[in-house]
Order: structure tokens, then C-alpha cells, then sequence
């Protein structure tokens, strides 16, 4: 196999068969978790930085295990606490930081083009980790590595993406990967969470639940943020979480073997009920799982095959 | 003091000339248009021979940043980007600091630009004081001071009533009320045009109707008090039709357009350049049609390049915090020659058309015709002039273009104000 990419930053720019790729690698990492001793020297001597300018627990934990388990120095820089507060610039800092010679860059930062901005800069890799509502690569890949690992096979299935796509990265990052592996993808909410031009970007759009759920191999429950209520987006929680939450009813009229997802952080009993979270049909903790295997993937191609 | 331009092309739409003539200068006035012109003795010659002759270009929109934002552009930088883009003249946006809502900040701008400038510079005054939209400005002094127009650009006026009341108060001084036409809880601080592109970078858009609600709300407060209402930088299919039907129903409003809404679409944004940032943003396809349509029926009065300096560090972080706006002066008419005219979308005498007698008469300006006894300002186009953009050689002090590495050919190649050959 062949990476020549420097940069990981969007879904949209790569192609079908470096998306198979990457999950053929992922799975190759899996094995890895299982072994007493999770370490590998792959990529000793190598830095990644994790260089995160908005919270996160999932993915800035998930990118540090699997740096480490591959055997690279990993050090977490956040914003807080740091010179950003101190007014230096998005890019002086990582001017800074790309001065100390690593490797790999891994950035979340609230600026939709913020990794893109990064990449086009430094010298080093960059891997975007959320990126305003641009991306969210290595999320979209960890969940079509636990869709392929639970259904066999990705082309021909039907996924439903339910909530607030307006503010989704995931839901664009899955829109593009899903699109490019021969799923039907279908974005499912009130129109007010709908973003402008959704279809041309090759998704069916729907404003009514039971109808976009009813066919679907796999839904996706999105998190919904509380402050789309101020923006004039949705009325109240109360009605939303009536209109739009996935609960066991709801769930009765869906395929039998349907995959309920959520990238969290989970807001029980608003999107989904407890009952859905925690039920048979639920993989939101493979998805965590599999998220640790993709970045390793993710990191070997960057920093690992590529320059050498 | 005498000048003769010998032996070009002279394309005058104000006057219905186009043929190959000597123009003869005389007193920084036009004394003849002729075949074969002797001059008199001592004058200085240019030879045009296989060039294009036209009325001196001028650019009812820019902004030069003095006082107060020198960092980004001054009054001598800005003149000289005009100069080297082919303006003889230029009309320059209120919102300095302090912003130019009383005449001690016009008669400054003034008194700087005869010393500092190379090219006439007529100021715009505030419509409301400190652009805030709520209380007028001085309109009279300002007016008396040698504003040629009144406009918050870079802000609209959300108030409906006080703009109805400027434009009621306006009425004697004969100058138009300039609108940047942006409802700003529809725009919503959208950093790009809302639509595709928006929705799969990820960026706050603003839609289409953000810019229409306020162009009609515009022509109507203009057909209730009778005002000129002058659309700045028109960017919209719908904007356009609005205009085009209050032009017909008899209202007094006129509208300019960029180069960049010419020629450019919202995918130039799929880089998150931030010299593709700008308001109105860069709109679709369909757009871009339709604005080219209206300045080629008469829609759009004229082409204003909205000039818009800022420094680097302004321009080059992530896409929704840099500030809006572009540079123009220095690649607008080169890129419409090719762009356009090159290309067979325009011709020529209309180009120079929309770019002199168009914002002459629409702002009561000295110049945009050949005539004799009109200024001699004077733009001189080498149609076969190659180029690159280079913003490193501009002379404005900003290099904000979305035209970077741009090539083409036509370009302007002399610019003379007042029967003097300008260099800058």
C-alpha cells in the first residue's frame, strides 16, 4: 500500500481506496490492545503533538494511547495555560511548536480551516481532529471500521444521521466517507439543523424520524448542543428530545439488526434514551475502541511509512 | 504646459468616439481630439500607437485608511496603487478613525491628499455619526467641506427610519446616499456566501437574502423621499432584478459592482484563504451571471474595485476571524480587460464606459469624457501587455488580493492626471 499523503485533514480530499486502506491498517492495529504488553516500537523517535485549542476526552485520549502504544513521544498542548492566552496567534504558535522538529501535529481548534491552515504551513504531518463544523476525519473512519466489522461489508447500506447536522463535523466527515464507500446516507432533523445545499452534497434529506429510520442498516445519533436553543434553532429540549430522541419505542419499528451510533459525548435522554445507549443494538463503546486502533493507523501512515 | 498623446487608440463613450486620434492637453484641460494634432513648441510627447486612449478611470469605492489605520494604507500608498492601476481619480469610504463624520477629519483627508496624493481624491462623508446608525451626521458641513456622497460602508444602517431621514436630509445637496446593503441579523456574521461551499467547510454563510431585503428596503425609502439611493458593491442575481425594476418604476437608484464579484465564484473559498473574504462574499455561479448581465444593460452604473487594504497578520489566520475585504486598485482593471473584454464578454468601450462616465455622472465628478475643456485625466491600455499579479510590487502598502499569481494580458500602462504623466 501506498500513502503519500502529508496531511490527514478532510474526509472530502481523500480517495475510496485510501479510506480502505486506512481501515485495512486500523484492523491490523486492533490486535495490538490484546496483547499484555501494548507496546510497539513502530514509531520510536518519533514526536506527535497533540495540539488541541477546544476540550476533548475521547479523541485527544485516544490520539495519546495510540501514539503510545506505537512508541512515540506524545505531548498534549491545550490552549488554556498556554501563550494563546497571551495573545499570540493560532499560527505563531504553531510556528513554535513546528520549531521543536515533531512529527505529526494533531490540531482540533474551533476554526472551521484551521488543520488546512496548519497543513499548508508546516513542514510536519498534520491530522485534523475536529475541526469547527469542517471535519472530523478519524472519527468518520473509526466508525466505518465498526460498521465493516459489525455488518462484513460497507457498500450497499443504508445509514441514517440524525440530529443537529448544521454544527456536525462527524456528520460531514461520514456524509463524504460513507458517500465514497457506496452507502446510502440519509440526514435526518428539523430543518433548522439541516445545513443550506445538504442534497448536493449527494445525501437524502428527511424532517420526519420513523420515516428516515425505518429502512436503516445503521442510525447515527448526533449530540445536540444546548445552546442551539438561543440561536433560534429549536424552541426547547423538552420538544426536540419528544420530537427527535431515539427511544425503545421508536426502535420497535426499525430493522432487527440495526446499529445504533453515536460519536458522544452522549446526552441521555435527549437524543437518545438511556434504554437505546445500553441496549443490544448499541456499539457507541466499539466506536471508542476502534477509535484507538484508527489513530494508530492513522499515525503509522503519517509518520511511519511514508517518510521513510 | 502642453502634452500631446499621439497616434492611439481613443475610446471615449461619454463623447461616442472610438478611432485612432492625437489628444492635445493644455492647462491640465482636454484643448483637442484630432487626426494629425500639431502641438506647439516644447510640448511633451507620449506616443500611444497601438495603444487604448481613454477618459482617466475612477473609482467611486475605496477605502485609504487615514487617519487613523495607516498600518494598512495612507493616502500616499493609496494613491499610488490607483495611479499604477490606471485611476485618475478615487472616492474614498468614511470609515476611518476618527471616522469621517465631521468636516476637520474631511478637510484633513483633503489638505493630505494635495500634498501626499498623485491621483484626485474625493472624500464620503458618514451618514450617521461614528457610523453607529443612529444619529446623523453633520451633512450639511460635510457636504460643504467637499464630501461627494454619504455612506457607513463596511456597516449598514438597520434603522430604517434614520435612513429614511438621511436621505430626506440629503435631498439639497444633490449627492447620493451610498448603501452597503446587509440585514445583519440575516447575514448573521457569516463569513462566506451560505450554500454548498459553506455547508461542506464547515463556515457560518450568509444567504443571498441577506443582501436583497436591504437593496429593497433601499430603493423603496428612495422612492418615498426621493432620494438617489447608489447600491455599493451589488453582488446578487436578485439584488440585480431589484435594481433593474426600480430603474424602471422611475427610482433614483444606481448600483456598482467589484471586479472580484465579476470574475470569482464562493468556490474560490474551498482554501480558506482569507483573501477570499469579503462582504458581500464572493456569491455562485448564477450570480456572477447576473451581475455581469446588469452592467452590460445598465443595471450596474459602474465597476468600484471596494479597495480594502489590511495588514498580514489581518489576512492570513483562520478564515472566520481575519477581517473582510480585498485589495483592488492595482489588479481591477487589468483583470477585467482580460477577463471580459479578452474574452469576448464585454467590449471595450463599455468596459471604459462603466469605469469613467458611468461613476462621473453618478457622482456629479469632474472627468469621464474627453471633451474639450474637461480635466485631462487620462488612462492609457496596452491591450497586449502581458502580466502576473504580483503583490510584492504593489504599491499599496496592503497585499490582500485574491488575484495572486493571476495571469493575463491587457493592462492599463499610463496614467496622467490633470495633463501630468503620473509615476509612481
Amino acid at each position: 500500500m501506498a500513502w503519500t499523503r502529508k496531511d490527514l485533514v478532510s474526509m472530502q480530499d481523500i480517495e475510496a481506496g485510501e479510506i480502505g486502506d486506512l481501515l485495512d491498517t486500523a484492523e491490523s492495529m486492533k490486535e495490538i490492545a490484546t496483547r499484555e504488553i501494548k507496546k510497539v516500537p513502530t514509531l520510536r523517535g518519533k514526536t506527535v503533538v497533540n495540539l488541541f485549542y477546544e476540550s476533548s476526552t475521547r479523541t485527544r485520549t485516544s490520539f495519546e494511547i495510540a501514539g503510545k502504544w506505537l512508541s512515540a513521544d506524545v505531548i498534549n498542548f491545550s490552549a488554556s495555560g498556554s501563550s494563546a492566552e497571551k495573545g499570540e496567534s493560532f499560527l505563531d504558535t504553531a510556528r513554535n511548536i513546528e520549531a521543536m522538529s515533531p512529527d505529526v501535529v494533531v490540531v482540533r481548534h474551533k476554526a472551521a480551516g484551521g488543520p488546512a491552515l496548519l497543513a499548508r504551513h508546516l513542514r510536519c504531518s498534520v491530522v485534523n481532529a475536529g475541526d469547527g463544523a469542517h471535519e472530523h476525519p478519524t472519527q468518520a473512519l473509526l466508525d466505518l471500521l465498526t460498521i465493516r466489522e459489525k455488518k462484513g461489508h460497507l457498500e450497499g447500506l443504508n445509514v441514517t444521521i440524525v440530529g443537529d447536522i448544521t454544527h456536525s463535523r462527524v456528520a460531514r466527515s461520514n456524509i463524504h466517507g460513507m458517500r465514497k464507500m457506496g452507502m446510502t446516507v440519509t440526514v435526518a432533523g428539523p430543518p433548522t439543523l439541516i445545513p443550506p445545499a445538504c442534497q448536493e452534497m449527494g445525501v437524502k434529506v428527511s424532517h420526519r424520524l420513523e420515516e428516515a429510520i425505518a429502512h436503516a442498516d445503521v442510525i447515527m445519533m448526533l449530540r445536540l448542543q444546548h445552546e442551539r436553543m438561543t440561536g433560534g434553532f429549536i424552541p426547547s429540549l423538552r420538544e426536540y428530545s419528544r420530537v427527535w430522541g431515539l427511544g425503545l419505542d421508536r426502535l420497535q419499528h426499525c430493522r432487527p439488526d440495526v446499529l445504533i451510533m453515536h460519536p458522544g459525548p452522549v446526552n441521555r435522554g435527549v437524543e437518545i434514551s438511556p434504554e437505546v445507549a445500553d441496549s443490544r443494538y448499541s456499539v457507541i463503546l466499539d466506536q471508542v475502541t476502534n477509535g484507538v486502533a484508527v489513530r494508530m493507523a492513522v499515525l503509522f501512515l503519517l509518520a511511519g511509512s511514508r517518510a521513510a | 504646459m502642453s502634452l500631446l498623446v499621439k497616434g492611439g487608440r481613443v475610446v471615449d463613450p461619454a463623447n461616442g468616439f472610438d478611432a485612432v486620434a492625437d489628444v492635445l492637453v493644455a492647462d491640465g484641460r482636454i484643448a483637442k481630439v484630432g487626426k494629425g494634432l500639431k502641438a506647439p513648441e516644447g510640448t511633451e510627447v507620449v506616443a500611444a500607437a497601438g495603444k487604448v486612449v481613454c477618459p482617466g478611470l475612477i473609482d467611486i469605492h475605496v477605502h485609504f485608511r487615514e487617519p487613523g489605520y495607516e498600518y494598512k494604507e495612507t493616502i500616499a500608498t493609496g494613491t499610488r496603487a490607483a495611479a499604477a492601476g490606471g485611476f485618475t481619480a478615487v472616492a474614498c469610504m468614511a470609515n476611518t478613525l476618527p471616522v469621517n463624520d465631521n468636516r476637520s477629519v474631511t478637510d484633513f483627508i483633503m489638505a493630505k491628499a494635495r500634498v501626499e496624493g498623485v491621483v484626485r481624491v474625493y472624500p464620503i462623508g458618514a451618514v450617521t455619526r461614528g457610523l453607529k446608525g443612529k444619529e446623523l451626521a453633520e451633512m450639511a458641513e460635510l457636504a460643504e467641506a467637499g464630501c461627494v456622497a454619504f455612506s457607513d460602508d463596511g456597516q449598514c444602517v438597520m434603522n430604517a427610519e434614520i435612513y429614511r431621514r438621511a436621505m430626506e436630509y440629503a435631498l439639497p445637496f444633490g449627492v447620493p446616499i451610498i448603501s452597503h446593503a446587509e440585514d445583519e441579523h440575516l447575514a448573521h456574521r457569516g463569513a462566506m456566501h451560505e450554500g454548498l461551499v459553506s455547508t461542506e467547510l464547515g463556515l457560518l454563510g450568509q444567504p443571498w437574502v441577506a443582501e436583497d431585503v436591504m437593496v429593497a428596503r433601499d430603493i423603496l425609502l428612495a422612492e418615498l423621499t426621493g432620494a438617489h439611493v447608489h447600491i455599493a458593491h451589488i453582488s446578487t442575481a436578485g439584488a440585480v432584478r431589484l435594481v433593474r425594476e426600480g430603474k424602471a418604476r422611475g427610482v433614483r437608484v444606481t448600483a456598482e459592482v467589484t471586479p472580484h464579484h465579476l470574475v470569482l465564484t464562493d468556490d474560490a473559498v474551498r482554501e480558506y484563504d482569507p483573501n477570499t473574504k469579503m462582504a458581500p462574499p464572493l456569491r455562485t455561479k448564477r450570480d456572477v451571471e447576473a451581475v455581469l448581465e446588469g452592467l452590460l444593460d445598465g443595471t450596474i452604473d459602474c465597476i468600484a474595485t471596494d479597495h480594502a487594504p489590511h495588514a498580514l497578520s489581518e489576512k492570513e489566520g483562520e478564515f472566520g476571524e481575519c477581517a473582510n475585504g480585498v485589495v483592488g486598485l492595482e489588479t481591477a482593471v487589468a483583470i477585467l480587460l482580460d477577463r471580459l473584454v479578452r474574452a469576448g464578454r464585454m467590449d471595450l468601450p463599455t468596459l471604459v464606459a462603466r469605469l469613467s462616465s458611468g461613476p462621473a455622472r453618478l457622482l456629479n465628478l469632474p472627468g469621464g469624457s474627453l471633451a474639450p475643456g474637461a480635466l485631462a485625466d487620462i488612462t492609457v491600455l496596452d491591450l497586449d501587455h502581458e502580466w502576473t499579479v504580483e503583490p510584492a510590487r504593489f504599491r499599496s502598502r496592503a497585499r490582500n488580493t485574491p488575484f495572486a499569481g493571476a495571469t493575463g494580458t491587457g493592462a492599463p500602462v499610463l496614467t496622467i492626471v490633470g495633463g501630468k504623466v503620473v509615476t509612481v
